[in-house]
């Protein structure tokens, strides 16, 4: 960013040399003015050094504006995390370069879970994300609404042809939706995966030492919300006001929106023996509900952004 | 359109892309006729000095003009907070009641870099050109644009500044602006990113009434120093390239300024107050190419000038309408 503001180019009296020891353009004030085209009458030194200043400027506000435009591509070069994106998104590339930076999936989404980024993001500004562990997409919109909203096709239900699908990132068939199971339609319009679920530090996992869970998961100050199909199918409440009793902790696999993305699973530990634990399945669509819901600080299961299923 | 004011037509195109405006080479003799008829002329220095000690300041047009602006922005806001759906989105790209509504520069950008269009992306953005091709072009910068608001705010605290000799206006090549519309398009084409869109004190200034403020308006709060500080209007003037973008659109636009020769004493008001004062440079003494003349499209129809104006030479006009009324 430019800090130019001093009011130094005040056009005084100064004598044209002493700015000119720098100044590659313009050059040899010394020397006569030249003959202007077409007849017209030199231009004065007073005036040949107004002019001057004026170009300066104007290389100066040229290089502060495009300097600044481009210095968004260093946190795209420096990112260390990676973001995940609302559902739908295109590959980071043509999201960034189709996301008209609206807000209007923010808008439709019940559960507020998308945020737009901020400076630090560079060309991402402005762009939706969502943090899932603060607040993750549910579904409780049934109908992903974002993708619905978008004006640019930055989310889509389904790619145009001409956009490439990497390897893994396409969903084998439809998810189905828990909450619609029942339904004549229970899919959910998704074709690919925003990221996948992993179970990060297996250690700390409540369902692998055979822990239960009893209380609001992540306090009574957490004010992320979901939809609990026994409450109300169209108003998600705060997780602290759905206090849980569990014998043993099964909520990444208990509250995960998506059919069989998620089970707990009888596996063997590194040292031979039988024990449970959550295994993350092919139609984890990367909604980041188990990071969210995961009570054990900080959170055992994360999602991956933009991840692929490698089978 | 006679042959003069065709001649002026193009050459306030030219002028709008940041050519220097240039004395005219040939005048109407209608207004050639008034203009020797101002020469030296005491009775009417007696009535301009008349007409200076009754003048009356409104400030009607500019008020119209903030009330529409904070309206449409806040709008935005209140619908987003309310829950009401009206007008969801942001400036760079909305619904109102349905109807997609895209910001031309930014839709530009967006199929630059992502080199694919879809159909709400061109409904959004015909609509909003035909809008815009109706109601003046540039009238978005003035009358829509929360940044120009800001500017407007900043450009009186330099204003004040000048007149008490603390910083001057430093002038800056208009030819700039055409230079960074040509490189925020190459730089959309060449990275696949919409460039401008991370600096668009637009889309920023938009996005922090509704969705709250971000680290973003610093670079906004930097643009407003350096207008204050250094130079007058400095990005609206210069540098943004929405602004040459609805300019083009304004070009056929039936609103506009109309002036009027007659009756103007040539004392230059309307272009102190201007944000583009080189559409003015019709007013100047013996400039005016024909008696009625429509001010060009890099003209903002911000009604600035029709308010300060003593004389009631500059007005609004809507080319057709006015003759049915």
């Amino acid at each position: 960013m430019k800090q130019n503001e001093t009011p130094e180019d005040v056009p005084d009296a100064v004598p044209p040399a002493s700015e000119n020891g720098s100044g590659a353009d313009g050059g040899s004030a010394s020397a006569k003015p030249p003959a202007r085209p077409g007849g017209k009458p030199p231009l004065s030194r007073e005036r040949l050094q107004q002019a001057r200043r004026k170009w300066l400027r104007t290389i100066l506000l040229t290089g502060g504006v495009t300097g600044a435009a481009l210095s968004g591509f260093l946190p795209l070069v420096y990112a260390r995390t990676k973001r995940l994106r609302p559902p739908g998104a295109l590959d980071e590339k043509d999201f960034l370069s189709s996301c008209i930076k609206c807000g209007q999936c923010v808008q439709v989404c019940p559960v507020q879970a998308i945020k737009l980024a901020d400076l630090i993001d560079g060309f991402g500004v402005g762009a939706p994300y969502i943090d899932a562990r603060e607040q993750a997409c549910d579904f409780s919109c049934d109908a992903v609404q974002c993708i619905l909203a978008c004006p640019t096709g930055s989310l889509v239900y389904k790619k145009p042809a001409f956009l490439g699908v990497r390897k893994g990132a396409k969903l084998a068939g439809a998810p189905i939706l828990k909450a619609k199971e029942k339904d004549a339609e229970p899919t959910l319009n998704l074709a690919e995966r925003i990221g996948v679920a992993r179970l990060a530090r297996p250690e700390a996992c409540l369902a692998i030492q055979g822990k239960g869970f009893k209380g609001q998961v992540r306090g009574a100050g957490f004010n992320a919300r979901m939809r609990y199909m026994e409450v109300d199918r169209w108003k998600p409440i705060k997780i602290a006001d759905h206090p849980y009793d569990l014998a043993e902790c099964d909520l990444c696999v208990r509250e995960c929106p998506v059919k069989g993305a998620i089970s707990i699973e009888t596996v063997y530990a590194p040292d031979g023996s039988l024990r449970k634990s959550p295994v993350v399945h092919e139609p984890c669509v990367g909604c980041g509900v188990c990071e969210m819901i995961c009570p054990v600080e900080p959170t055992c299961i994360v999602v991956e952004a933009r991840e692929v299923w490698n089978t | 359109m006679n042959s003069f004011l065709k001649r002026r037509f193009f050459d306030q195109i030219a002028v709008m892309f940041g050519r220097e405006s240039r004395k005219p080479t040939a005048i109407a003799p209608q207004a050639q006729t008034i203009h020797l008829y101002k020469r030296g002329n005491r009775d009417l220095i007696a009535e301009k000095l008349h007409a200076r000690a009754h003048a009356l300041h409104t400030h009607k047009w500019r008020n119209r003009r903030w009330a529409t602006l904070l309206f449409v922005n806040l709008f935005f806001t209140v619908s987003f907070w309310l829950d009401i759906q009206i007008l969801e989105g942001a400036l760079t790209a909305s619904r109102f009641i349905g109807f997609h509504l895209i910001d031309l520069n930014s839709a530009l950008q967006v199929m630059l870099a992502h080199k694919h269009i879809i159909v709400n992306l061109v409904i959004g953005t015909g609509t909003v050109l035909v809008l815009w091709l109706l109601l003046g072009g540039r009238t978005f910068c003035s009358w829509v644009c929360p940044y120009h608001l800001l500017a407007e705010w900043a450009e009186s605290i330099h204003l004040w500044l000048v007149k008490k000799k603390l910083v001057t206006d430093q002038a800056i090549d208009r030819r700039l602006r055409t230079g960074s519309w040509l490189v925020f398009a190459t730089l959309a084409v060449a990275t696949g990113y919409t460039v401008f869109e991370s600096i668009s004190p637009t889309g920023i200034v938009s996005r922090a009434l509704i969705y709250g403020p971000g680290l973003a308006l610093l670079w906004v709060l930097a643009l407003l120093v350096f207008e204050v500080f250094f130079s007058r209007r400095a990005w609206c003037r210069y540098a943004c390239p929405i602004g040459l973008t609805y300019g083009v659109v304004g070009i056929f636009s039936p609103v506009r300024i109309k002036y009027t020769l007659e009756g103007c004493f040539h004392e230059g008001d309307c272009r102190k107050v201007c944000l583009v004062p080189h559409v003015l440079d019709t007013v100047i003494k013996g400039r005016a190419v024909d008696t009625q003349i429509p001010i060009g499209p890099d003209c903002t129809r911000c009604g600035l000038c029709v308010d300060t104006c003593p004389t009631g030479s500059l007005k609004f006009e809507v080319k057709g309408l006015s003759k049915l009324l």
